[in-house]
């Protein structure tokens, strides 16, 4: 028996990839991500995800100009599952 | 509990860009929010879903993006700047089954390369330009853009661009959707994600529309370049959309992907035969075989012919009739023309090298062994290149004083225009003088084998020269029979 299924997101974001312009954190529409504090592995500050809230809309994704720094998960949970 | 992947990087990109100089390849080499990276990703999604990189072709510009092909996953070729639609022309002429992506910037297509932009475009080449209009140039540092707007300082517009100086933004899509033959024309930006979203649109319908040979589709992005512009992501976006957008308005200009059939072009012939036949329709006369040489001693060694008069004389033609003979006979040859801007009037010459061996240069500018004179000013001019031992032939109803000359040099002469004009048609000059040449090298200089044969040539010449018209042909060979039998007469008077 399958139980209703919950959807939730999660943005990650690949430190030494990103070069820290921001398009991602002006494109999100629930501004989930954040400029970190502290430096990658160029010498600038990356974006990070404040760790919650994430619709899963892929605005990030398409805002970035990076092919690969943002990537973002769908988590299925069954409510089943979450009972047990 | 399960985990997809939404969204991440796409299959259209290599996993690791090996050819990226540096530590990180995993990125590309732009700037912090440039919009090159933007447009890359929504080509590599469009690509990898339609599943096509096994037959696409990204042609990278001369600018930022000059290494795209470090980052596709599918064929890459770079081009000189601006020549992207030639080299786009060329791939989907002799493959019609390729993908083509032309990806141009403003400096590539709007400036240098819009002749063959506007050209390819005319045509209806079944590609897609994806054009990259950020209004400055980027990578040379921040010159003004033909798409650079009215008033923005550049480094080479430091008041501002000013109407009255440089002119006005050239509005690309505008002008492109004018033209017959595109097939879609859209303007987007890459800037909210609901611009981006309408960009990744417009680029899928563009390469559907190249899968489906639809023809010929632009899409123009209005991309931002914050670095050159001295702008953060959000000033960046800004004036994009409040400031591009006012001369740059977003949208579909055209749109006929629906209407439209597929274009067929005819199929490329790749068999090396059939593009000899096609080219080289005729098997003249009787032909000789491979190892067939002329028996004659002068053609142990490089001849080197020059024939000079007025142009409209027949100077070029005499030229190629006595090239397609040598050509005929197994020897190498070349013709090479020289004439002024004003073709008939002008003077006019032609440089002919008959060889067994390889021909070095084309050009005879001494040591001539034949030289043909048809007006006075020729004679004067090219009379010294004549070698110690050559043999000179001058239309002697032009010039009738006869040329000084040192000794050794066989001087003959005709009347061939008064000639022309009794027999009725000027222009067959050269013939007559033709045959005058060939009374000469039966008289003087070839042996009987090759002597007998020398008729029977001229008529396979002429007929090469001027294939499929057979009165002129008829009446050349008239021409040639009068001089030859008017030049026996001479030579036996004297």
């Amino acid at each position: 028996m399958t139980g209703k299924i919950k959807k939730t997101h999660r943005v990650e974001i690949i430190a030494d990839e990103c070069k820290g312009c921001g398009r991602c954190i002006n494109a999100c529409p629930k501004k989930v991500l954040e400029m970190g504090t502290v430096f990658n592995f160029m010498g600038t500050t990356y974006a990070v995800y404040k760790g919650s809230g994430c619709i899963g809309c892929g605005g990030c994704f398409y805002a970035c100009p990076e092919p690969g720094a943002i990537s973002v998960i769908e988590i299925s949970e069954d409510d089943n599952e979450v009972q047990q | 509990m399960s985990e997809r992947v939404k969204f991440s990087r796409s299959k259209g990109f290599f996993e690791i860009f090996e050819r990226r100089p540096g530590a990180v390849k995993k990125n590309m080499s732009y700037c912090p929010g440039c919009g090159h990276g933007i447009l890359h990703k929504l080509i590599a999604e469009a690509i990898a879903d339609f599943g096509i990189q096994d037959r696409t072709t990204l042609i990278a510009p001369v600018g930022c993006s000059v290494f795209a092909y470090y980052y596709f996953d599918c064929f890459g070729i770079q081009v000189p700047h601006g020549r992207s639609a030639a080299v786009a022309t060329g791939l989907t002429r002799a493959n019609p089954e390729g993908i083509v992506i032309g990806y141009q910037g403003d400096g590539d297509l709007a400036a240098i390369g819009f002749n063959n932009f506007i050209q390819a475009a005319n045509r209806g080449e079944n590609y897609c330009v994806f054009f990259v209009n950020n209004a400055i140039y980027g990578m040379t540092g921040g010159q003004m853009a033909p798409t650079s707007l009215i008033g923005q300082k550049t480094t080479t517009s430091p008041y501002g661009r000013n109407a009255a100086n440089e002119g006005f933004p050239l509005k690309v899509c505008e002008m492109t959707a004018q033209l017959e033959a595109p097939v879609y024309v859209e303007r987007v930006a890459l800037t909210s994600t609901a611009n981006i979203m309408k960009a990744r649109q417009a680029v899928r319908k563009a390469v559907k529309n190249n899968i489906d040979k639809k023809g010929f589709s632009l899409v123009e992005f209005l991309s931002g370049c914050p670095v050159n512009l001295k702008f953060d992501a959000s000033q960046m976006d800004e004036f994009i959309d409040k400031e591009m957008t006012k001369y740059f308005p977003l949208g579909v200009f055209k749109d006929e992907s629906t209407q439209r059939e597929p274009n067929i072009r005819p199929v490329p012939v790749y068999d090396t035969e059939k593009v000899r036949e096609a080219m080289f329709p005729l098997k003249i006369g009787q032909g000789v075989s491979d190892d067939y040489r002329c028996a004659s001693k002068i053609f142990d060694r490089e001849l080197r012919i020059k024939i000079a008069g007025f142009g409209g004389q027949g100077v070029l033609s005499l030229g190629l009739i006595i090239a397609a003979m040598g050509k005929q006979r197994n020897f190498n040859v070349s013709w090479l023309p020289s004439y002024g801007p004003e073709m008939r009037g002008g003077t006019a010459n032609c440089a002919i090298i008959v060889n067994r061996e390889a021909i070095g240069s084309p050009i005879v500018d001494s040591n001539c062994d034949l030289l043909i004179i048809l007006n006075k000013p020729s004679l004067d001019k090219y009379v010294q290149e004549l070698s110690p031992s050559g043999i000179l032939l001058y239309d002697s109803s032009t010039i009738e004083t006869p040329p000084e000359l040192d000794g050794g040099q066989s001087v003959f002469s005709l009347d061939a225009t008064n000639i022309a004009e009794e027999f009725g048609n000027l222009k067959c000059a050269n013939s007559i003088m033709l045959g005058a040449l060939a009374a000469i090298l039966k008289a003087k200089f070839l042996d009987e084998v090759d002597t007998a044969d020398i008729d029977g040539l001229v008529a396979d010449a002429l007929t090469e020269c001027f294939t499929g018209k057979e009165k002129i042909v008829k009446m050349n060979i008239e021409a040639y029979q009068l001089g030859l039998n008017k030049m026996f007469g001479n030579i036996a008077d004297v």
